[in-house]
This record gives C-alpha cells, structure tokens and sequence, in this order.
C-alpha cells in the first residue's frame, strides 16, 4: 500500500530531501529530459526564419553533391571535401543536410502534435461520454474503439497515400489522428468508471454541481498526468506511422521531412555507397525525437502513478 | 479455470467480424473520397511514358468494368465485400495474370513466422526483463543494469535495421544484408536450409525484439509493483514460500494478465512497423511485396495485402482472446468485460 513498503531506499532518499517546494511530482527528471530534447528539436524551426542559417538550401542543387560531415576527414575521390559551410554534409541531389534537419525535424513533430491533439479531443468527448452515459453507448463506443485499436494504422495509409498523391500535411495529421483516438478513449472511459463513485465526486454531486462542471472541473483535472502520457505515447505512435508512410516515399513530398530523407537515400543505396551521415542525420534526429517522447510518457506515468516512484534507481 | 463459454465465444467471433468489416470499409471509402480513381492515374502514367494513347477514355472504361469500378458505389460495396468474403482479391494490375492470393501466399508464411517469433520473444524478454526491475530482492547491480537493455525502446523497428545492417552485415559482415535464405541453398527440410533461414531472419527478428521489448519491460514493472503491494504477497512471504516461487507463481502469473491485454491491442501497431523491417531487410514477406506493389502503383496487390493484414492481426486478436479465460481464472464471462 504505502510507498515505504514498495521501496525502503526510495522513501529514505525522500525523507533525507525534505519536503518543500522543489518536491512536486511535476520536478521528475525523466520528463523534464524529455521535455527539453523535444523543446530543443522544436526550436529548431526558428533558425530559418531568424536568419540564423540558410535553410533554402534544403532544395535539392543548392549545394554541392555528396560533402560528407565538416568534423570529418573522409579521403574518398567519390565524396567531396568536408567544407565548414555545410556543417552535417549534404547528399547526392545537392540539399544541405543541416538544412534538412532544421526545416524537417520540427515539421516531424508538428505532425505527430497535430495528430495526437485531434485523436485525444475525440478521446475526451467519447471516453467522458461513455463513462457517463453509459449503457448502450458505452457497449458502442467500447466495441468499436476496440476493433479499430487493432488495425495496423500504417498498413491503412499506405492504401490510402498509394491512391491519393501528394498528400497535404495536415490532411495527413487528422487521417494519422483517425487511428490515435481508441487508446485515450480507452484509458479515460476507464478512469471515469473508477472515478465516478471516489469521495470527491459524490461530494461534488451532493453539492449540485452539474455533470458537465463534475466532468471537466473535478475529475478532468486529476486525470492530468493519465492524459498528457497518452498524448505524448500517441505524438510518438503518430509520428512513428507518418515516418514509416515517408520511408516508403508515400508521404507529403513538398516539405523535406525526416522520414522522407530516409526513403532518399534508400532509394540511391546510401547505405552501401557509405554515405553513413546521409540516412545517419534523419536517424539520429528522429532517436531523439522518440527518446524524447518516451523519456517524457514514462516521467508522466511515475507522476501520475506513486509507486512507480517507489523503486527509482538509487 | 472458467470454460470457454459459447456467448463469450460468439462475441469475440462477432469482434473479429466487426473489426475485418471495418477495415475493409475503410479500404473501400478512403481512396474514393479522393478525387480521380486509379485506373485513370494509371492510364495516364501509359501516357506520360508512351507519349500517345488512343481511345483512352475507351480503355480506362474497360479497365473499370474489369476491376469492378464502374456502377453507383452501394453496388461496387457489395461487389467489393462478397469478393472479399469468398477471399477473392482479383489479379495483380502490375503483374496480370498473377493472382493476388498466391502473391500473398507466397510472402505470408516468412512474415507470419518472422513477426510471430519476433513478438513472442520481445513479449517474454520484455516482461521478464520488467519483473526483474520492479523485484526487490535482485540485487541491486542487476536491477540497475537491466534499464540499459530498454535504450532502444520506442525507436522505429525499421531504424534499428538501418543500424543493424550497416554495421553487422555491411561493415563487419557477419549477417547477410539481404534476403529469406542464402543463394544455392534448395529449400527443404534440410539442416543447411533451416540454418541459412536462421542465419538471414536474426537480423529482423532482433530489429524488432531490441525495440519493442522497452515497451512491454516498463508495463510488466508497473504491474509488478502494485502487486508486490497486494497483501496476498506478504502472506506468500509471511509462509515462508521460496523467493523465486512467489517471483513466478505470485507476483508473474498476477501481473501477466494486463500484458497479454495489451499484446492484443498492440499487435496492429507490431504489424505495421514489421512491414518497414521486412523492407529494409529485403525479406520477402508481405512488406516487401507491398512496397513493389506501391513502386508499380499496383492497386489490387496494395489492397489484398493491407486487407490480409487486418485479417492477420484480427485473428490473432481473437486467439489471444480466446486464450484469455484460460490463463485468468478470476473472469467469468456472463457479463461482457474486456
């Protein structure tokens, strides 16, 4: 039951600490990690606009073909020389791969932003509504969230972006978000089953307040952490699936992404011509866009959950 | 143990059902709300290649009628659900005179076997993995060593095998980059087969193993910590039972049921990113065929692969929930209770 029986050394440390300010839950290290590597790939986006760095030359010939990476001294008569004016290299068609990256990687997790938020909104609405309601309406949204939680979401893309060419990137979004609501409508119809009959809510009821106000003032606000783990799990499935739509050279072409500077060099066999800094960038970019994601859920479920606290590594 | 009951059997028959029904839905509706339809895309990429075509209005309405395109919409739906319940997805547009069931015949097997494999072992490390983090008598070295094996966690499978391929087959050599089985090798049940099989599928398996295990060690931990907290385990303890029997009889058997919950609705998700690793691999699975299919806008292929697919995960879905009540002895299911 208490957090002393699940772990002596995690309780000891808390006791050594104190409580005071600096002890809120929101302070857990994995999730501010997180948020910070998420917070650095978003700010990204401002280095074009701000002039800090040219990133027109993320068109294709806008630099020379094949440079690999400044820091390196690659003695190869088929690669360029390393020139510190393209800092990350650029690849076969001539884009600046620092470009690339400054222009792609936000606009990766714009997507998944974009995605995740629309898929938690219908989330709220149909979760709340059947953990209210209740009855036939529950049965309906359970079995249909069920079934559609069960379909590989990529695989329904790939048919859909095979048909429609040049997909737009938030048409891409709200498709992509099509499949992100069934898990937070999972989670919160189950929250409110659990919640319905706690102290608080009934005392709320007894005072009159409405079922709207009880939903969205007393309950919503201790569901926080439950929601903002989902969010940031589906940011992370929704990019995932629009990676993999790009990988395949399916996704939106106009705005270089992540996912499509992979498929650009899988197409011309980077990986055998040794062109490592080519699909290395996107990779490397996109590990820290996940990491980032993953670091912040696994912080939000430790604060919304006590006992994952308990055995911290000490 | 609590019987399989009829109800509860048709039920989840009834999911199965539901879930193929709307996927194929989906399949059909999606592409039609855009504007143009295939075979014109197509016909206009002959025309972009050849210069010149006549009477191609004729041709794009032949092709229409041919694949079932043309009449109002209800009457193309019903077409459209009768072919798939008879399983007959048509012919490969690309390919023609190949049927798309043998196509999918043909890929089905590796990916079956190679996903199944990679998922059952991601499932078993991952949770044992997880249980042992969350157990208070590892020793402390261990449980601080074993977070390391969750660093890949939630990084595409098929980024993974980027990696994987570049280093252990490009650069040191040890695996094959590409394929199902090593060339000259006669497939059979002979041991050189088998071998060359393993050989060339561990490089897929683990692209999926080291990045989905991270997934299911962090559910199985927190399960297992509100189990350490039921007083069932205190009494195990209070008996004097031995430590490892509580570890699997106690504390494993009551966390699991939440994981395997959880397997069921993550299958869909294991599926897709498989697909990116069979083409990464060059592994002639479902994937692979799917993404030839996509370079020759392949229409018919696309769709009978991706409607294989759900099928695929659907079925495995209800296995597992038909399983369900066998490894959880608590549930009865009179009342309906995912």
């Amino acid at each position: 039951m208490s957090v002393a029986t699940a772990a002596p050394t995690g309780n000891q440390a808390s006791a050594r600490r104190g409580l005071n300010t600096w002890d809120s839950p929101w302070l857990n290290f994995k999730f501010l990690l997180g948020l910070s590597m998420i917070a650095i790939i978003l700010l990204m986006a401002g280095a074009g606009p701000l002039g800090l760095y040219d990133t027109t030359r993320a068109r294709v010939a806008s630099a020379p073909l094949n440079l690999p990476p400044a820091w390196t001294n690659i003695d190869n008569p088929f690669f360029g020389e390393p020139d510190p004016e393209y800092p990350l290299g650029t690849d076969s068609d001539g884009r600046d791969l620092t470009a690339v990256l400054l222009v792609g990687a936000p606009r990766s997790l714009h997507i998944g932003l974009i995605a995740a938020g629309a898929g938690m909104l219908i989330g709220v609405v149909l979760g709340f509504s059947a953990g209210f309601i209740g009855g036939w309406w529950d049965a309906f949204v359970r079995t249909i969230s069920d079934s559609i939680i069960t379909i590989p979401a990529l695989a329904v893309l790939i048919v859909i972006s095979a048909f429609v060419k040049n997909l737009d990137v938030v048409i891409l979004a709200l498709l992509l978000a099509a499949f992100a609501w069934p898990g937070p409508t999972r989670l919160l119809r189950a929250q409110v089953l659990s919640m319905r009959e706690r102290g608080y809510v009934q005392m709320a009821r007894l005072s009159g307040a409405n079922t709207f106000s009880i939903l969205f003032r007393e309950m919503l606000p201790n569901m926080l952490p439950y929601l903002a783990a989902s969010l940031t799990g589906n940011v992370s499935g929704a990019i995932l699936a629009a990676t993999g739509l790009e990988a395949l050279g399916l996704g939106p072409t106009r705005i270089p992404t992540m996912g499509m500077t992979i498929y650009h060099a899988m197409y011309v066999s980077a990986l055998f011509r040794g062109m490592w800094w080519w699909w290395g960038m996107p990779i490397v970019a996109l590990v820290i866009v996940f990491t980032g994601l993953f670091l912040m859920t696994v912080g939000l479920d430790e604060i919304a959950n006590p006992r994952l606290r308990g055995i911290r590594e000490q | 143990m609590s019987e399989l009951t009829l109800g509860y059997f048709l039920r989840r028959l009834g999911m199965w059902l539901l879930t193929i029904w709307i996927g194929a839905t989906l399949i059909f509706t999606i592409p039609r709300l855009a504007p143009g339809d295939p075979i014109t895309a197509m016909v206009e990429r002959m025309i972009q290649q050849a210069g010149y075509i006549e009477n191609s209005a004729d041709l794009i309405e032949a092709w229409r009628a041919r694949f079932g395109l043309d009449g109002p919409w209800h009457v193309q739906y019903r077409n459209y659900l009768l072919s798939m319940v008879r399983v007959d997805l048509g012919y490969s547009l690309a390919n023609f005179p190949a049927r798309v069931t043998d196509i999918i015949g043909r890929s089905l097997p590796w990916t079956l076997g190679m996903v199944s494999i990679a998922t059952i072992l991601s499932f078993c490390a991952g949770n044992l993995i997880g249980a042992l983090m969350a157990w208070r008598r590892v020793p402390a070295a261990i449980r601080n060593i074993l977070p390391v094996s969750l660093t890949f966690t939630s990084i595409p499978f098929f980024m993974f095998g980027i990696l994987l391929i570049s280093f252990l087959a490009f650069k040191w050599k040890i695996f094959p980059a590409f394929g199902n089985y090593g060339r000259g090798v006669e497939p059979g049940w002979n041991l050189d087969f088998i071998l060359s099989v393993l050989h060339h599928g561990l490089l897929p398996v683990l692209s999926i193993v080291v990045t989905s295990m991270g997934f299911w060690a962090l559910g199985m931990r927190g399960m297992m910590v509100t189990t350490d907290g039921e007083d069932y385990m205190i009494l195990a303890n209070a008996k004097g039972l031995r430590s490892r029997r509580i570890f699997w009889f106690y504390g494993i058997r009551n966390s699991m049921l939440p994981q395997v919950t959880a397997l069921a609705l993550n299958l869909g998700a294991v599926a897709g990113g498989s697909l990116l690793v069979e083409l990464i691999f060059g592994y002639p699975g479902l994937g692979y065929f799917l993404y030839q299919a996509i370079i020759s806008a392949d229409y018919t292929v696309i769709q009978g692969i991706v409607f294989m697919l759900i099928v695929g995960v659907a079925t495995a879905v209800l296995i597992l929930d038909l399983l369900y009540p066998m490894i959880d002895p608590r549930i009865t299911y009179s009342k309906g209770q995912a």
